[in-house]
């Protein structure tokens, strides 16, 4: 399968002399971590399937700087942000597109002051207006009738008021859709904001992520879905230490899109 | 010797009034210790979040019973006190009831009338509340923040009210010039037969009584919003309005943190130049904040407009899973040494001298700082529209740039970051090989 992925970089398109529509932005957890490299690369496959003629950096691409920024160092934030915004405006990147509501809210939001201007889309508002255009169709969805809970990420809900999409581009999976108690604004956190997911907890009763997985379990899920790296973390990792893993999938709404049809 | 009351109220009011203003005076002069942001943009949109959310309420009825409540007290307490002006005229001229003889029969039956079912209605929200605090024991009244003071005066500020509407009521029933017109007294005429044994001369000596101690009582009630956390009923106007429009994960741009890294990545620039002549301040800018000058002066007004409900704390998930963090003791603990240094202030002819303490350390702990996720959902908790996590974030940033102080994991983490480009110590290299993986 994973052969099949066109990865086209920024460099290469230019040495090409093509320009691609949007930059999709890996982020450090989806370029490193094991498991977040599998929701980047369904969202690769949605993107083959649907031929958007997108672009990564590759290894052009460094830290937002967004988790230095909320530790406290404006300083390596700006360094990080200016050197990426360097490389972007270099390009003439327009939009860009990325699984990372981190990284998405510090593009968005925090690179205009420093001089970088972009449109920018978290994945599931992209694939929702794949949907809207009817790029991507599911039918007889993999995922019938399963009962689906969507845990959503403090910085696309609550930081960016983006709670619609991820809901409208999960109900196209003809799945049993149930919310948690805390849903939308009043959402609970994962635990892993605010750097926390780089250190260990302060002295407390209890995991923040031990408690948003019981919040997921109440609605007696088959399936846990996210629409971030971090969030994926913390939720797999709560599940596991409620021994129920076997029963209970945690997945991105990336990774359901591409399952739903075995892309 | 008949001018004898007018002369005291007179002095009564102005007293009241005068502490008050003084009192006042002392605020903005302590939320103006902050530093200075720039908040005049985008006007219409502020307008209409004090419209919505302060005089709207939108934000109270999230929870709709200490929403509905609220709304209950608020009504209340701002349109009975239209009756104040009547006393106040009354008071100043020796007349009585003056509004009788202005307005038209009805509609200040109607008046009075709407202003009695209210008080009934303050009374019976006030008694819940009370419960709600003191035998219900809802969680969020329970904090460990909420011991001593705090929980005193959530309920003083409660008898306060309950004293005044039992005022208000009873100077209506007693008062039988009013009772004869019978217009308005739609709950007074209830209470009156409660007195009825009485002579005309004794119902006179208790509806002065209670005029004169509801009046008084609202002036107490006045100068004592200062020492209180029930500044919010001011506040909560100017707090909303001055809140925040950027989206929520937008964090501030350190500005001079910009110009030094601009000047790092200009090829240009030679860092050995002499500054410009008188561009160069004596100290360099302090980064984040370790004490409450260092804050904004919105932070500051957020301290002071709190009134410790604690739907912030209620919300946050470290809070939730037993970490010390509670946004409400952030800003307790803002407003508590703020008030420290406006008094410190008083104290040495309008200077502020060193006294060996700041926010950080003699307040608020490291431990409470390191413990937020940064979700937010303390701001989206606040029915006034406070912002813990700006204050959060800006004392990170002090133990960070200026003290080196952040947990040892998270110097790791940033030391890959500035190496790598990326927060584990994988080379930046390695970015894409997960395509081929």
């Amino acid at each position: 399968m994973s052969e099949q992925l066109i990865v086209p970089t920024m460099a290469e398109m230019m040495s090409q002399g093509k320009t691609p529509d949007i930059l999709f932005w890996v982020g450090s957890a989806g370029s490193y971590d094991d498991r977040a490299k599998k929701i980047t690369k369904a969202f690769v496959k949605i993107l083959n399937k649907a031929k958007v003629n997108f672009a990564v950096l590759g290894t052009e691409e460094s830290s937002t700087g967004d988790i230095a920024k909320r530790a406290g160092n404006e300083f390596l934030f700006q360094m990080q942000a200016m050197m990426n915004i360097e490389l972007l405006n270099s390009y003439n990147v327009k939009r860009i597109v990325t699984c990372d509501p981190h990284s998405f809210n510090c593009l968005k939001n925090e690179y205009p002051e420093l001089g970088g201007n972009y449109e920018v889309l978290h994945h599931t508002q992209f694939i929702k207006q794949l949907i809207d255009n009817k790029v991507i169709q599911i039918e007889n969805s993999n995922f019938n009738g399963k009962r689906i809970t969507f845990h959503d990420p403090c910085y696309l809900g609550r930081a960016n008021s983006e709670y619609l999409a991820p809901r409208d581009v999960l109900s196209i999976l003809n799945a049993n859709l149930i919310e948690m108690k805390r849903n939308k604004s009043t959402a609970l956190c994962c635990g892993a904001g605010g750097a926390q997911m780089f250190k260990e907890p302060e002295k407390g009763d209890k995991d923040i992520n031990e408690l948003r997985t019981e919040d997921a379990l109440e609605t007696n899920p088959d399936i846990i879905a996210t629409g971030c790296p971090y969030c994926m973390t913390m939720m797999s990792d709560g599940v596991k230490v409620k021994e129920k893993e076997n029963e209970i999938k945690v997945m991105d709404i990336a990774e359901l899109i591409a399952n739903a049809q075995n892309l | 010797m008949e001018y004898i009351p007018n002369i005291i109220f007179a002095i009564i009011l102005f007293a009241g009034i005068g502490y008050f203003a003084n009192n006042v005076k002392k605020l903005v002069r302590n939320i103006k210790l902050g530093k200075d942001v720039d908040v005049s943009d985008n006007k219409p949109q502020r307008w209409k979040n004090m419209a919505y959310i302060a005089l709207g309420q939108s934000k109270m009825v999230k929870r709709p019973i200490a929403g509905f409540l609220h709304v209950i007290v608020y009504v209340g307490f701002v349109i009975i006190n239209i009756e104040v002006l009547e006393i106040i005229i009354d008071g100043l001229f020796g007349t009585h009831r003056i509004g009788h003889s202005v307005l038209p029969e009805a509609l200040y039956g109607f008046l009075i009338g709407s202003f009695e079912i209210l008080a009934v209605l303050v009374l019976v929200a006030v008694i819940i509340f009370w419960t709600r605090r003191n035998v219900i024991k809802l969680k969020r009244f329970m904090k460990s923040e909420m011991k001593g003071w705090p929980k005193s005066d959530g309920n003083i500020i409660l008898y306060f009210e309950v004293v005044l509407m039992c005022l208000f009521l009873i100077m209506n029933a007693t008062d039988t010039v009013f009772q004869d017109y019978n217009s308005g007294n739609v709950i007074s005429q209830f209470i009156a037969p409660l007195f009825s044994g009485l002579s005309e001369a004794a119902l006179h000596t208790i509806e002065r009584a209670a005029w004169w101690i509801h009046i008084v009582g609202i002036l107490v009630f006045l100068n004592y919003l200062y020492f209180s956390k029930h500044l919010h009923i001011l506040l909560a106007f100017p707090n909303t309005y001055y809140g925040k429009l950027t989206p929520k994960g937008q964090f501030k741009n350190n500005a001079t943190v910009t110009k030094e890294v601009k000047l790092m990545m200009d090829p240009n620039a030679d860092p050995f130049a002499a500054p410009a002549e008188g561009t160069e301040a004596a100290m360099p800018e302090k980064f984040g904040a370790s004490d409450v000058q260092d804050l904004s002066w919105v932070n500051l007004l957020n301290a002071y407009t709190c009134t410790e409900c604690g739907r912030c704390t209620s919300e946050c998930p470290a809070n939730l899973t037993g970490k010390k963090l509670s946004p409400r003791k952030i800003m307790m603990d803002t407003r508590d040494r703020l008030e420290e240094v406006g008094k410190n202030i008083d104290a040495n002819k309008g200077t502020f001298v060193d006294d060996g303490k700041q926010l950080l350390g003699d307040y608020i702990t490291t431990e409470e700082l390191w413990a937020c996720t940064s979700c937010n959902a303390c701001v989206e908790a606040c029915p006034v529209s406070i912002d813990p996590l700006n204050i959060i974030m800006e004392m990170r940033q002090y133990l960070v740039m200026e003290q080196s102080a952040a947990p040892m994991e998270l110097n790791n983490m940033m030391t890959n970051i500035e190496n790598n480009g990326a927060p584990w110590p994988y080379n930046q290299m390695d970015r894409l090989n997960w395509k081929d993986e």
